[in-house]
């Protein structure tokens, strides 16, 4: 069943608000959010702000000072926008909110760069008590959110708006900080988060049929990140590809590097370069190469360049044009 | 009767007062840094919240019943030290520790770091949203607290002051209280000159907020009638209310009153012992 994490979300929340700690506020995107079944089944514990998301961001931080469990959504773009009053009012005074960011990334499509989160990742990461996740789908936001809601510190919950894959075997128990195997593999390890994490294993079933085996890990939990897990599979297949709809700083691939920094392995980021842009999702993707096909041709390249073909390549393509 | 009782109160918090505007001036001094000329302006509305309005039980800075405050205006915090030393919450050998490295008196309120403190400020305009929220969970709760808030007058030039005061007046949320401390001084000049906030009982009242002037904001007598009409009005249901305080920027020292080069300066020595010779007259 595919279905938007954002989707997800709004169905656990409204199970999971029965809770009466649990308040949950928006900034006038509660049916975008999904926000919305909460606040039809508990009004009086919902706070519509208006497009006031500095405010709203700080009265959750009130909210949580004296005990509530506060939900705050909004896209992920306008949350990040917030990031002084996150820092200040919700970090530093180890506040217990939930902010949850939805249409994260170029994935979201027509609506341009304005709409897109593509620097949240890299944000919330810097703060230092903050937990962040992102699921892959339906599932695994169902359980991150009740998850989420029993951890007792601020977290970051990163959404999609459009639907995605389900990839999260049955049975799977969902852990913070502690990345999923979706898929071992002996030649590269392809390390996905959120709504990519389907592509990536698409990408490697592709390369399977020309005897690349990828393994494929899903890291959910952005921050902490699973270190061990990361080191093990990145030792044992040689270097780890990662992938994210999220601008190529900070995000998963800068948290994979600062991790494995000293480990010697190599790490290729794959992620987006540059500003968003209107356009459908499909198309976005394939521009920044983040559906299969290009993911299978990342893949191929980081393989190209470790052996030393790609090197010779471009000293090749070198020759007849450089720049 | 009532006088009688407002003259009582205003005997028993004088000397609180001016003990306050010593300790901050020792403190500052010790420290070699900080913000004296906001934390002289609150001195009396700091001292009637600590040891008139505030609901609170002496030793238990978690009492889940206690009511808050919200040092919005967080670089004005040695004022609130100063009162929790004479409220007997801090030690007072503790005063001369502010700014350094390992004290619990950080520069800017620090809540993990010192019980009572309420929620870290300093980055102004974001404590009327935390005070909000704060009220909003008093009333989910049955309303067992009320929640005080000090804001600057520079500080409401934030638009999230606004958007706060907004929501508070949509959600028409009677136990908070907030108190602007109006005392025309910001880092770089005269508020009027920096950004004007006037006509600002208009601005407060048309975001449905109860607005209470005080011409003299660094008089204690009526800095507790006007908080004293708060409350009441708070139990009755009215509110949100905002007490728009005039007071003097450095109040107590005559060479810093009205002067922006003493929004956040430590003095020397020899002026800390002007200042700490005038404000023992009075």
């Amino acid at each position: 069943m595919a279905e938007a994490t954002r989707v997800s979300f709004g169905r656990a929340l409204a199970r999971l608000g029965e809770d009466p700690r649990v308040v949950v506020l928006d900034a006038d995107l509660a049916s975008s959010t999904n926000t919305k079944p909460f606040a039809d089944r508990f009004p009086d514990r919902f706070f519509q702000v208006g497009i006031a998301e500095g405010n709203m961001v700080g009265m959750a931080a009130g909210l949580a000072l004296a005990g509530k469990v506060p939900v705050a959504s909004s896209f992920a773009c306008f949350l990040a926008g917030r990031f002084e009053q996150i820092r200040v009012s919700v970090a530093y005074n180890r506040a217990n909110v939930k902010l949850v960011g939805t249409h994260s990334g170029v994935g979201i499509g027509e609506d341009g760069y304005s709409q897109m989160g593509l620097e949240d990742i890299a944000l919330m990461r810097t703060l230092p008590n903050f937990v962040v996740v992102q699921p892959a789908d339906a599932a695994e936001t169902e359980a991150a959110v009740e998850v989420l809601l029993r951890h007792d510190g601020p977290a970051y919950l990163r959404l999609t708006r459009q639907k995605v894959a389900d990839v999260t075997p049955p049975g799977q128990r969902f852990e913070l900080g502690r990345a999923v195997v979706l898929r071992d593999g002996r030649h590269l390890t392809v390390a996905a988060t959120g709504g990519v994490v389907g592509h990536a294993l698409a990408a490697a079933t592709e390369l399977a049929r020309s005897g690349i085996e990828a393994a494929v890990l899903n890291v959910h939990t952005l921050k902490p990140i699973d270190a061990a897990t990361l080191e093990d599979f990145g030792g044992r297949t040689g270097g780890i590809l990662t992938v994210e709809d999220h601008g190529v700083a900070g995000g998963l691939g800068g948290a994979v590097c600062e991790a494995l920094g000293e480990s010697g392995i190599p790490v290729r980021i794959h992620a987006v370069h540059g500003f968003g842009e209107s356009g459908t999702g499909e198309a976005l993707y394939a521009k920044h190469g983040l559906d299969p096909a290009g993911i299978a041709s990342a893949a191929r390249r980081f393989l190209d360049d470790r052996s030393g073909a790609g090197a010779a390549r471009r000293a090749a393509a070198g020759a007849s044009h450089t720049r | 009767m009532a006088g009688l009782t407002e003259t009582g109160v205003v005997e028993r918090l004088k000397p609180i007062a001016q003990r306050l505007r010593e300790d901050v001036i020792r403190m500052i001094t010790a420290a070699g840094s900080g913000h004296p000329g906001g934390s002289l302006s609150a001195a009396e509305i700091v001292t009637t919240l600590v040891f008139h309005t505030l609901r609170r039980r002496a030793g238990d800075p978690t009492w889940a019943a206690r009511d808050r405050f919200v040092m919005s205006k967080g670089h004005c915090v040695p004022a609130l030290y100063a009162a929790l030393s004479q409220a007997g919450e801090l030690p007072e050998a503790e005063l001369q520790t502010l700014r350094q490295l390992g004290s619990r008196l950080q520069g800017h309120p620090d809540r993990i770091a010192l019980p009572w403190v309420e929620a870290a400020t300093g980055s102004l305009g974001q404590g009327l949203s935390i005070a909000l929220g704060m009220a909003l969970a008093s009333r989910l709760d049955g309303n067992p607290y009320r929640v005080f808030c000090l804001l600057g007058d520079g500080e409401v030039q934030a638009g999230q002051v606004w958007e706060a005061a907004m929501t508070a007046g949509k959600y028409r949320v009677p136990g908070l209280i907030a108190i602007l401390d109006y005392n025309k001084v910001q880092l770089d000049g005269l508020v009027k000159e920096i950004m004007d906030l006037e006509p600002l009982v208009e601005k407060w009242k048309s975001f449905n907020w109860r607005v209470d002037v005080l011409e003299d904001g660094n008089d204690l007598a009526q800095v507790v009638g006007s908080l004293d009409r708060a409350v009441a009005a708070s139990a009755s249901g009215r509110g949100p209310t905002v007490i728009i305080a005039h007071t003097v920027k450095g109040k107590g020292v005559s060479f810093m009153e009205g002067r922006a080069a003493w929004h956040g300066k430590a003095p020397t020595a020899e002026e800390a012992e002007r200042a700490l010779a005038e404000i023992a007259r009075g």
